[in-house]
């Protein structure tokens, strides 16, 4: 398939506009989506070639929109709603938890919520300790939603694609750091499946697994250890957090042996924490040392900038860590 | 009057609807049939949940009959109603068989919704009913969703969101309600609010939950027109629906309208000792019970006699019991239904069986 450089941003807009040409029942909604352009300008321009009713400016108002959205979807529409930032999804998480993903279960299955919400997650942008949550783990929790975070330009369209065209409610977290950054990116119809895992990096020697942000930080740990201490690093990206791809792990711990979880979150009750029971639970004869979890400080986020980069894993830690389960000496 | 009860300084503004509508004898028959069947139906639920054949919360319609009875008279093919959890008449009404409606309570395979959502999540989707809804206001935004789809899709249809007094109090409700006003300026919101205003949140009074205890007014806020309803009179609630519902259906813009009604039964079967009401104040309501007016006025107009009136209850709890006999002689889910309608498309469901 022929691709372009494009970035983030670009990337994700390409994806929406492919969807609502392919199908009138997509529209857009959230805060500032349309005349304001978007706070993070992934919808610039769209409410001049879309008009009103397909790029809904919103008040400020997520419980109600959000609900809406789920009404709307019901009815056989086919939402895209986004928040300004995940942050502010906790004011709609009734309508996200209590009702979109329960609706079709508790309807006997007589309905189906075709609703993607969207909007930037994570931190690493001095936003400071309400404006800075990874909510993956949180969202992944509820049966009846579907969860995602791409980090690439490629994957945030092609799951963007997938996930409009899905018949259950999306969460789609994206990178929210990395809106500007390039890659190449198919052209056309490039929708990537959920569940399916991606090796970022090829490798022996360890099992690097991460998702969003923290996938760009596995890679850059891969060059360090490749380059200081010979060691050869695969890098997992998740990509999707429910569904999960358990087999992508356990067939790339059954070759290196050993494993190292990156999360941005919290690591009580996150994401890495399930990877360390999956492997356990799927991998333990296949495993030379206990799995590693590298997370955030347990704090709220904090502003200063060497506060923020303190509170997240870093380069080091995740280096650490794997040398750590390959019992070589930190540095 | 009871109807100023719990609304006593209801900022002035008097329930319109004066039950002058031309309402033929026949009609009324009809309407008197529905309303006895729903009590019929709501006090079969009761004695299933006192003998432990129905679990979870059951919140039964007893005394407001006339409100859901008068409004759903007006639906037409492809409208759609939404309401919270006191679901059952909304069901009943739009033509859900009281068999599968019962078998649900019952937590038969054979209910409604298959024995997965119980008293509070009522849908028959097919007729319009876009369910029953558990936590207070949360269908509020959901309905007002419904009702811009269909004016996206270019339909002539309506949404009829019922509503208590208590989701009001909810930010839910006031997001709803001032979507519904803004999308409602380009007539792409054809909701009818339906306040059905009963007294009480639970147990706490309207005045006790809200210093402005005029509920249609709160409506101003958000740009759309109300007005109040005599909730216990079914003629009255009839003229205010076929009025409210087409012109709804002609400007798309949102009405809302408060039916000043009461719940002469608990607030929910586990509601034992009501210390929050007296007796007295029940059996005032009880005077203006919306089936015994209806009951009089047939009697006194000579549209029906006693014994056509003994006759029509005589087939209710008929048709009720048979119900009861359907869902308790109904198997209960089969136990791979645990498993099913957590997604729609291929994965079902992802965990572990």
């Amino acid at each position: 398939m022929a691709a372009e450089t494009k970035t983030y941003r670009e990337a994700l807009r390409e994806a929406m506009v492919h969807e609502m040409e392919r199908d009138e029942n997509v529209v857009l909604m959230g805060e500032d989506i349309g005349v304001y352009g978007g706070t993070h300008l992934i919808t610039d321009g769209l409410i001049d070639d879309w008009g009103p009713k397909r790029v809904m400016d919103t008040p400020i108002s997520e419980n109600g929109f959000t609900g809406a959205a789920v009404g709307m979807a019901m009815m056989g529409m086919r939402p895209i709603v986004e928040m300004m930032t995940w942050n502010f999804s906790f004011l709609a998480a009734d309508q996200i938890i209590q009702h979109a993903a329960k609706l079709r279960y508790f309807s006997g299955g007589q309905v189906q919520i075709p609703l993607v919400i969207r909007g930037p997650n994570g931190g690493g942008v001095q936003l400071s300790a309400q404006h800075t949550h990874s909510l993956e783990n949180f969202y992944g929790h509820f049966p009846g939603l579907k969860v995602v975070a791409p980090v690439t330009p490629n994957d945030v369209k092609g799951m963007m694609i997938t996930a409009v065209r899905d018949p259950n409610p999306v969460i789609f977290l994206e990178a929210g750091a990395l809106y500007g950054t390039k890659g190449e990116v198919e052209d056309g119809d490039n929708a990537v499946p959920f569940g399916k895992a991606r090796i970022a990096c090829e490798g022996d020697d360890v099992t690097l697994i991460a998702y969003g942000r923290q996938v760009n930080l596995c890679l850059r740990v891969a060059d360090t250890l490749e380059e200081e201490d010979g060691v050869s690093a695969e890098v997992i990206d998740l990509r999707s957090i429910r569904p999960f791809d358990e087999d992508a792990i356990v067939a790339s711990v059954e070759k290196t042996h050993r494993a190292v979880a990156v999360q941005e979150q919290w690591r009580w009750f996150g994401v890495a924490s399930e990877v360390a029971a999956i492997i356990q639970d799927r991998a333990f004869d296949y495993l030379d040392a206990p799995v590693e979890r590298v997370s955030g400080a347990e704090v709220p986020a904090p502003y200063a900038r060497n506060l923020e980069l303190a509170a997240f894993p870093s380069d080091k830690q995740v280096a650490n860590a794997a040398r750590r389960v390959l019992y070589m000496e930190e540095k | 009057m009871p109807a100023e009860n719990g609304n006593g300084e209801n900022g002035g503004a008097e329930a319109r609807g004066e039950g002058s509508v031309a309402t033929s004898a026949d009609r009324l028959v009809d309407l008197y049939r529905e309303m006895v069947t729903i009590r019929r139906f709501e006090e079969a639920c009761q004695r299933g949940f006192r003998q432990g054949k129905i679990g979870g919360y059951l919140h039964v319609y007893t005394g407001q009959e006339a409100v859901a009875v008068g409004f759903l008279d007006s639906f037409k093919e492809g409208d759609r109603v939404i309401t919270a959890y006191r679901d059952h008449p909304h069901a009943l009404l739009l033509g859900s068989d009281p068999k599968n409606v019962m078998a649900e309570l019952y937590g038969r395979g054979s209910g409604i919704v298959k024995g997965k959502g119980g008293s509070m999540h009522l849908f028959d989707v097919e007729r319009g009913m876009m369910g029953g809804y558990g936590i207070v206001g949360g269908h509020i935004p959901i309905g007002v969703g419904i009702a811009y789809a269909l004016k996206y899709h270019e339909t002539e249809n309506i949404c009829q969101l019922f509503l208590g007094d208590g989701a009001m109090s909810q930010g839910a409700f006031h997001e709803a309600a001032n979507l519904a006003g803004l999308w409602g300026k380009d007539g792409q919101c054809p909701c009818l609010f339906i306040v059905e205003n009963n007294q009480y949140g639970m147990g706490t009074s309207v005045e006790r939950t809200t210093a402005m205890t005029d509920l249609a007014a709160k409506f101003d806020a958000y740009g759309i027109e109300h007005e109040k309803v005599d909730g216990m009179d079914i003629e009255a609630v009839l003229e205010a629906a076929e009025r409210l519902t087409e012109q709804v259906r002609e400007t798309g813009k949102p009405y809302a309208v408060e039916a000043l009604t009461y719940r002469t039964a608990p607030h929910g079967a586990a509601d034992f000792f009501e210390k929050y009401r007296s007796k007295e104040e029940i059996e005032e309501w009880r005077q203006r019970d919306p089936i015994g007016i209806l009951e009089n006025k047939l009697l006194d107009s000579d549209a029906a006699d006693e014994e056509k009136l003994e006759e029509i209850k005589g087939e209710a709890k008929e048709l009720i019991n048979e119900a009861v006999k359907f869902a308790d002689e109904s198997d209960e889910p089969p136990i791979e239904e645990l498993y099913t309608d957590v997604y729609a498309g291929d994965d079902e469901y992802m965990g572990e069986e």
